[in-house]
């Protein structure tokens, strides 16, 4: 890889030995993936739960924070993804506290670096939305598909040594997302029906994930009606990432870098045609049980407006099972402050802040709550938690609640 | 097929020879695996029920969420971990991880490399040359 004078200082140690690990880190990964040189980036994004951290990975951020104020510090924005847990409900969650102290560690060694515990997987609807161009280093895949594709931002997936090492240098390899050439699209995806409400957005971004096949492929839909907003297309992306490990995606007419088809070179493209009841086969194949132990809203985190929604759906009800839902530190004190929390807490629920539910431990809390089957209005969740030894189920946020009220899916 | 090399795009880390787990299907350590167990845990993946510790894993694509580029350094810290990674194509956060955790990894084959490839055949990766041979 080309590195300018800066950059070969840093990897000669002038800069401190974290940021030499840093850049080390940083030309292995380049040069795996065949990048010419570094490109500067104006923010990142660490996703760093301490259950994905583990003892070992607390202890070797610790060791960097170790190093002197000026060694150690990150020198561009850099904030964090959901932590593992909300310290005020972790022993409502079962959590031990040895899970809950390995939390307190990391976030005392991500301090010292100077990173900001932002602590949200929403952070382009909440901190500082990216912008059309703007290179980045992101973590959390809903948080970069989001930005990449509904922004025009550039980013690939950035894991939590990569984000922190491009928090440190300022930079990142120049390859994948931030080239043009692989912002074409790969596969042409036509609807003749627009989904209606978060859970179908999430069903059809996770089949036209599972059909595009990897990382590398860049789904281009067209035949959306309508605009489907922020929260639409945060779910649609999240669950595409989810099940496809996609990092961007087109929608014509609407996605900046797909207004008009002449933007892109895409047309001699198959057409796959994806139907509503292919979407909804999706959702239903996850549907197979009915009694249920508790319902999640969580996946991406949900903003102001979901919790106005689940609130209004709340309000006067009466739960006969656990209903989490889980939001953003920016975004609870709004939701406080408008009485949705209290209107969620009332029916028997829990708002839970700077956590997102699969990042917490899911496996050990199941077991410490006995619970196997979630109702959920997350595609991306239902992805996930069947790992953990869960039974996932996708409905209708309206259904979800109703499930809490009467232990059954309908 | 014993004998067979297969060159590779990407290659990282050190050079190894081990046992492989091979299936036509995706890869992720946050969604598929339990970790502490050391098995594939998803029931709908090919290789559920399988342990993958000190095992060449070959499989299609990486999957899934960021939190693996931390976890293979967890498992390598426990001594339960796969062997090497062996993909059709890998995505950033797999790449990232082993080179977090110092795991060999290939990717990108002229042939469908978990077709080519059977579980249970003993490879040989020389990450120098970026190729992979069934011994």
């Amino acid at each position: 890889m080309k590195l300018n004078v800066k950059e070969k200082a840093m990897l000669a140690g002038e800069f401190g030995p974290v940021r030499q690990i840093a850049i080390a880190h940083q030309i292995k990964v380049g040069e795996f993936f065949g990048a010419h040189d570094l490109v500067p980036v104006s923010q990142a994004h660490i996703m760093a739960d301490t259950e994905s951290l583990g003892e070992s990975g607390v202890e070797w951020l610790e060791g960097l924070a170790q190093n002197t104020l000026e060694d150690r510090q990150v020198c561009i924005p850099t904030i964090t993804d959901p932590r593992g847990t909300d310290f005020t409900k972790a022993k409502q969650l079962g959590q031990t506290e040895k899970m809950v102290e390995l939390e307190r560690r990391a976030i005392n060694a991500f301090v010292k670096m100077g990173v900001s515990m932002t602590d949200t997987c929403i952070n382009y609807q909440t901190i500082m939305a990216p912008v059309f161009g703007e290179h980045l280093a992101f973590g959390d895949t809903g948080v970069v598909i989001y930005s990449n594709s509904v922004c025009g931002a550039r980013s690939n997936f950035e894991g939590g040594p990569s984000a922190l090492a491009a928090g440190l240098t300022g930079r990142t390899p120049r390859y994948g997302y931030h080239l043009d050439e692989h912002r074409k699209p790969t596969h042409r995806f036509k609807t003749l029906w627009t989904p209606k409400t978060l859970n179908e957005w999430g069903a059809l971004g996770g089949l036209i994930g599972k059909k595009s096949g990897n990382y590398w492929s860049v789904p281009i839909l067209e035949g959306i009606e309508g605009h489907p907003g922020s929260d639409a297309m945060k779910h649609f992306g999240a669950a595409m990432a989810s099940f496809g490990s996609t990092a961007l995606f087109h929608v014509l007419g609407i996605t900046p870098e797909a207004l008009h088809a002449r933007d892109l070179e895409y047309l001699h493209l198959p057409e796959v045609v994806i139907t509503k009841e292919e979407v909804m086969g999706l959702q239903n194949s996850y549907r197979i049980a009915e009694e249920v132990d508790v319902v999640v809203f969580s996946a991406p985190q949900l903003s102001l407006m979901e919790m106005k929604s689940i609130a209004e759906l709340c309000n006067g009800k009466k739960f006969i099972k656990p209903l989490l839902a889980m939001t953003s530190p920016q975004v609870k004190p709004d939701a406080d402050r408008m009485g949705y929390t209290a209107m969620i807490e009332n029916a028997g629920g829990t708002v839970f802040s700077g956590m997102c539910f699969y990042q917490s431990y899911a496996r050990e809390i199941a077991e410490a709550n006995g619970w196997k089957v979630l109702a959920t209005n997350s595609a991306k969740i239902v992805n996930i938690l069947g790992g953990y030894g869960y039974t996932p189920m996708l409905a209708s946020m309206e259904d979800c609640v109703d499930a809490a009220v009467s232990g059954r899916l309908k | 097929m014993s004998g067979k090399v297969y060159k590779a795009k990407h290659a990282q880390g050190n050079s190894i020879e081990g046992e492989c787990l091979s299936a036509s299907d995706g890869f992720s350590a946050r969604y598929d695996l339990d970790r502490l167990k050391g098995v594939f845990s998803r029931p709908a993946h090919k290789l559920f029920g399988e342990s993958y510790k000190d095992k060449i894993l070959v499989l299609d694509a990486a999957k899934g969420g960021v939190a693996s580029a931390w976890m293979l350094y967890e498992m390598k810290s426990r001594n339960i971990c796969p062997l090497a990674i062996i993909f059709n194509a890998t995505n950033p956060i797999l790449a990232q991880g082993a080179a977090h955790a110092d795991i060999p990894m290939l990717s990108g084959f002229d042939c469908d490399i978990t077709q080519a490839i059977k579980s249970g055949s003993r490879l040989r990766i020389d990450t120098v040359k970026q190729t992979v041979e069934v011994l």
